[in-house]
This record gives structure tokens, sequence and C-alpha cells, in this order.
């Protein structure tokens, strides 16, 4: 008799319900302290074949996070849908894996599939979590991330960031004439596209706070200019018409505006403007170069960097430009700030000889550098403010590449691009 | 699924210029003149600039150089630069058919947006020093390539000295 449970099925593409389970739950400590790598056991999904790459994307985006050390799915025994809910634990302790994914795949009456994704505690003998995701076939890379999600969030505590894309710009060819193109992938490098020809050089793409939008930066006419791009059509348009140098955009947590420099007579300053469409605001004017303007997630306020002072440091305002003051006092410069999503922190590109990516408070204190390339720059956060995302450029001629590094430390992890890559920037969790 | 505009094409332009010759000069072969840019346009074809690399090689015969250096995250003129400048308004006064772009750059060891930012200073300064030496405003604009076109691949002091530069392109 197949005695399956009850699955609280989240549909992708039709809602986009929380994983509430995850969010309620302390961090779960497995075999050791949460700091040590958990060796985690994800064998082959039974129900279908593409049950073994669903292991494998789990496997490999639960690896990215750091905190585990991935089992399979090559080499492990593998169970039937029966067994999914109700694994021989016994037999997963004397393996010496102290969790285990299991699920399965079956066929819906509507054509999609579901993916059921549990998680077991082995050590305890008990399942701490469980759920389905309903997707269509060509969508299971999607039903993967999810579970791998639900998977991180129960044992870390902390929201999802798995299922997410980043877009960047990909270069190619040489130093000297570098062909770049805004480009947009899954987070684990699969579903790869890009998104310009490469004719104009492209720089300093952001998504939307839905991700449904880009704002990136192209040489139209010889001038840098913000176009706002849509993703799924890939229409685009001048933000801001007008013969102007513009550059350095980034949406409002509420998706309405744009922030953004503008350069002129020798000076640049940071104006707003509506995303579809009006008048810019003038939100600085001192002399000095004001750039990289980056929203807190409650839209009140933006930090930003200046150099009014003698050189670069970081500076918040209020999200009309008002209150203006200096949170950077460490010696050597700061630069390129983003606010993280969760809203605790700050990282930040710190220049001081090499260049480091580093987070700070958004009042200034706790500066802890993350990396140690010889320049490393431009941070952006993935969706829990656990993770950040930057490029590291090489001494020479070479390709910069994309690193993400956690706040907790440890070393930065190379992007799987296929090309080089700089000026990525992490979507929000994808609906 | 998605499709990726292509956000317009450049129009090449090829401009023979003709000399006295008793038989007729080659045709121009131009294709007609810019529509005024509509300054509310929100089409990216609108902005297209036309380069000239001819007069850009006359420029550089006549003026010792189309190029002019900085030092580091600096945007003053040297005398040298100076110089070099005033044969260039020279060249401009002499060709008073077409405009300049003045167009800044920066070495790698300054982050990205922020050199955007510098670049533009350095070729506000330069403008300024045309101007001062009787170019007329309405035939100079200034922008900034920030990093993003080094002609020096190196990372080293000597590549970087290179790359810190504001250049003079003519365009129509």
């Amino acid at each position: 008799m197949i005695k399956r449970l009850a699955l609280a099925c989240l549909s992708l593409g039709l809602s986009t319900a929380a994983l509430s389970q995850a969010q309620d739950e302390p961090p779960e400590v497995i075999g050791g302290s949460v700091r040590t790598s958990t060796a985690i056991a994800v064998p082959v999904m039974p129900g279908d074949v593409i049950g073994r790459q669903v292991a494998e994307v789990i496997a490999s985006d639960l690896r990215s996070t750091g905190m585990f050390t991935p089992l399979g799915p090559s080499g492990l025994p593998s169970y039937s849908v029966e067994e999914a809910g109700n694994p021989a634990y016994p037999s997963w302790r004397n393996a010496g894996v102290a969790a285990l994914v299991s699920g399965y795949i079956e066929p819906r009456p509507d054509g999609r599939m579901t993916v059921a994704c549990y998680l077991h505690d082995v050590t305890a003998g008990r399942e701490l979590v469980h759920q389905g995701f309903a997707v269509t076939g060509s969508d299971w890379r999607r039903a993967a991330h999810k579970c791998a999600d639900l998977v991180y969030s129960r044992l870390s505590g902390q929201q999802p960031f798995l299922d997410t894309r980043v877009v960047y710009v990909a270069e190619t060819g040489p130093k000297n004439n570098r062909q770049k193109r805004v480009a947009i992938m899954d987070s684990d490098g699969s579903n790869h596209r890009y998104l310009t020809i490469g004719r104009n050089t492209v720089v300093t793409p952001r998504f939307s706070p839905r991700g449904d939008r880009l704002v990136y930066v192209s040489y139209i006419g010889r001038k840098p200019r913000v176009l706002l791009y849509d993703v799924a059509s890939g229409q685009e348009r001048l933000l801001i018409p007008g013969d102007h140098i513009t550059f350095a955009p980034r949406f409002s947590p509420d998706g309405r505006d744009v922030v953004y420099s503008m350069a002129e007579n020798g000076n640049t300053d940071i104006y707003v403007v509506s995303a579809s469409g009006g008048p810019p605001r003038r939100l600085t004017a001192t002399p000095g170069a004001d750039t990289s303007p980056s929203y807190s997630p409650d839209g009140r306020r933006i930090v930003f960097e200046s150099d009014r002072s003698g050189n670069q440091q970081l500076y918040v305002m209020d999200a009309d430009g008002s209150g203006q003051r200096r949170i950077s006092f460490g010696g050597g410069r700061y630069a390129s700030p983003s606010w993280s999503p969760a809203g605790n922190l700050i990282a930040f590109t710190k220049i001081a000889g090499p260049f480091r990516i580093g987070v700070m408070s958004p009042s200034g204190g706790g500066e802890k550098i993350l990396t140690d390339g010889w320049q490393d720059e431009g941070p952006s956060w993935a969706p829990n403010g656990q993770f950040v995302m930057f490029h590291r450029t090489p001494q020479g001629a070479g390709a910069a590449r994309l690193y993400a590094v956690s706040i907790e430390g440890g070393p930065a992890r190379m992007m799987p691009t296929p090309v080089g890559g700089s000026d990525p920037s992490w979507s929000p969790l994808n609906n | 699924m998605n499709r990726t505009v292509l956000i317009g094409m450049t129009a090449l332009a090829l401009a023979i210029g003709g000399c006295a010759k008793r038989t007729p000069p080659p045709a121009e072969v131009t294709p007609p003149p810019a529509a005024e840019a509509n300054p509310n346009s929100t089409d990216p074809n609108s902005l297209e600039v036309v380069e000239l690399p001819a007069l850009q090689a006359d420029l550089v015969a006549k003026a010792g150089s189309d190029t002019v250096y900085f030092g580091t995250d600096e945007y003053s003129l040297d005398q040298a630069t100076q110089t070099t400048l005033a044969a260039q308004a020279r060249w401009m006064m002499a060709n008073p058919n077409v405009r300049a772009s003045i167009e800044g750059h920066c070495d790698e060891r300054g982050t990205r947006e922020y050199n955007q930012a510098l670049g533009e200073r350095r070729a506000n300064a330069v403008r300024d020093y045309l101007l001062s030496q009787g170019v007329p405003a309405a035939r100079l604009v200034t922008t900034s390539w920030g990093k993003e076109r080094p002609v020096a691949t190196g990372s080293n002091e000597e590549a970087w000295a290179q790359n810190r530069r504001a250049v003079t392109v003519i365009i129509r």
C-alpha cells in the first residue's frame, strides 16, 4: 500500500507562499555545532528519470552554502517512493551522515509534476520538515532549488536564497578591447543567456525588487546612459532622456524609483527619478563626486560614497536627500556601498592598498573585511543578507571573475560563469 | 522565450574629402545629416554619434597629439598638457565644421563608478581649457569612459599612467 504524507504543495509560478515552517524554527543542531559542516546525504530521488539531476542540483546548492558536506547522489543506495517519508535511519546512521534529503517525483493530472522534498535528522531518527513543489517539466530546477532552500533554512535558521538569479556583465576579449554583455543566469550557473549583444560597453546591471526589470548603464553615443530593461519581454528604454552622463543606477525597494548619479561640469551628484518617467529630483549638491547610491530595505535612507572630504568615504542620507552624514572613519577609502536586504549591514569596497570587500553597521561601526584579493569590488547581497557577491580582478591582463562570500567568513567561492564577469547583482527570491 | 532587442545600429559614415581638381571631385558618400536629437526621446537610437577618422588623424598630425595625461586621482593640467591643448584649440578654430567629444579615462586602480565620475572631471577640465582658448562651447561635448577603455594592459605604474588620459575625439 502506498502511503504518502499529505503534502503542503507550493505551486511555483502561481503563488508566493512562504516556506512558513522554516521561518519559525530555531536552527537545528545536527551532529555537532551549526558552524561545522553537516554531512548530508542526497540520494537519487525516485519516481522519474529527472530524479538524479534533481538530487545533483540540491547537493550542489547545499555545498554552495558552505554549511554542508553533501554526499551523493552517486554512490548512495536507492530508495522507493514509499520510503521517502520513512527512511531506514539506522542504515543512514551507519553510513555516517547526520542528515538526509529524500523525496519523490510524480506526475500530476494537470500535466505538471510534483517534487516532494523531505529533510530528516538522521541522528535523532526523525523527519524535520517536508514540502511539495508543483512545477512544469521544464521548470524542474526551480523545484530542486526550493527543496535545497527548505533544507538550508530549516538547518540554519536563515531565510532562503538559493532559488535566485544573478545578472552581471560577461566579459570576453583582451583587456584593451573588452567586449561586455549583460548576462543573466540561475545562481548555480544554469539557464545562462546574454541580454545584450556586446556592441555597446555595458556596466552595473541591477535587479528591480521583484526581479522583473533591470536598470543598467550602456555607452550609447559615446556616453554612459541609464536604461530600464524588462526581463520577460526584452523591451528597454532610456530612463533619463536628454544629453547627460548618467550612471550608478539602483531601484528603490518599492520598485517605483531609480536613484543614480549624473556628472556635469566636473561635478557628480545623486538624483532620483520615477521608473515610469518624469523629472529627476536632485538629492545631493556638494562639490565632489557623489555616487554608488543604495537604498536601505525600508526605503527611508540611502547610503552612498562621496569624496567631498578629500577622498572616497561612505555617507548616509534620508531618501529625500536631507541629513547627509559620514559613517566611515577607518583608515583608507570606502566605495561602492550596498545596503543589506536584512537592513543590519552595509557592504562596501575598502581601498587600502588592495581592494577588499567588507561590511559595517549602518552607523559605521563593526567593520569586518571579508575577502583577500588584490582588487575585489562591487558587492551585491543575497536576498537573505547572509552572502555577498562581488567581482575579483587579477593583476595583469586576465579577466575578472564573480565570487560569493559568507558574512560569517570563510573563503570566497568562484561563481560558475561561462566567461569572465563583473558587476554582479543578486536577484530577490524567485516567485 | 525571451528575445534580446537590438538597440539600434550605428549609422556608418564614409566621409570622402574632395580636393580641387579639374574633374568633378568624388561624391561625398555620407548619409544626410542626422536629425536633431529629440531631447525627450527615450529611444536609444536617437543618441548615436559619428566619428571622423580622417580628421582625427589630421588633428594628431597638426596638434601633436589627441591625448593628454593626468596624475593619480588628479584632473589638473600640467604644462605639457596645456601646450598640447592650445594646439588642439588652434586646430579646432581652423576646422570650424566639426565638433569634438572630450573623453576622460581612468586607470584600473579605482572603483567602477568613482572612475566614471573622475573621467568626467578630466574631460571637463580639458573642455574648460579649450573654451579658454576660444573654442565655442557648442562645438564641445564631454563624456567619461571610466576605466572601461584602457590602452595599456599591464598592472603597473607605467600602464596606469598611459590609461589616465583625456582624448579629443573629432565627431560630426
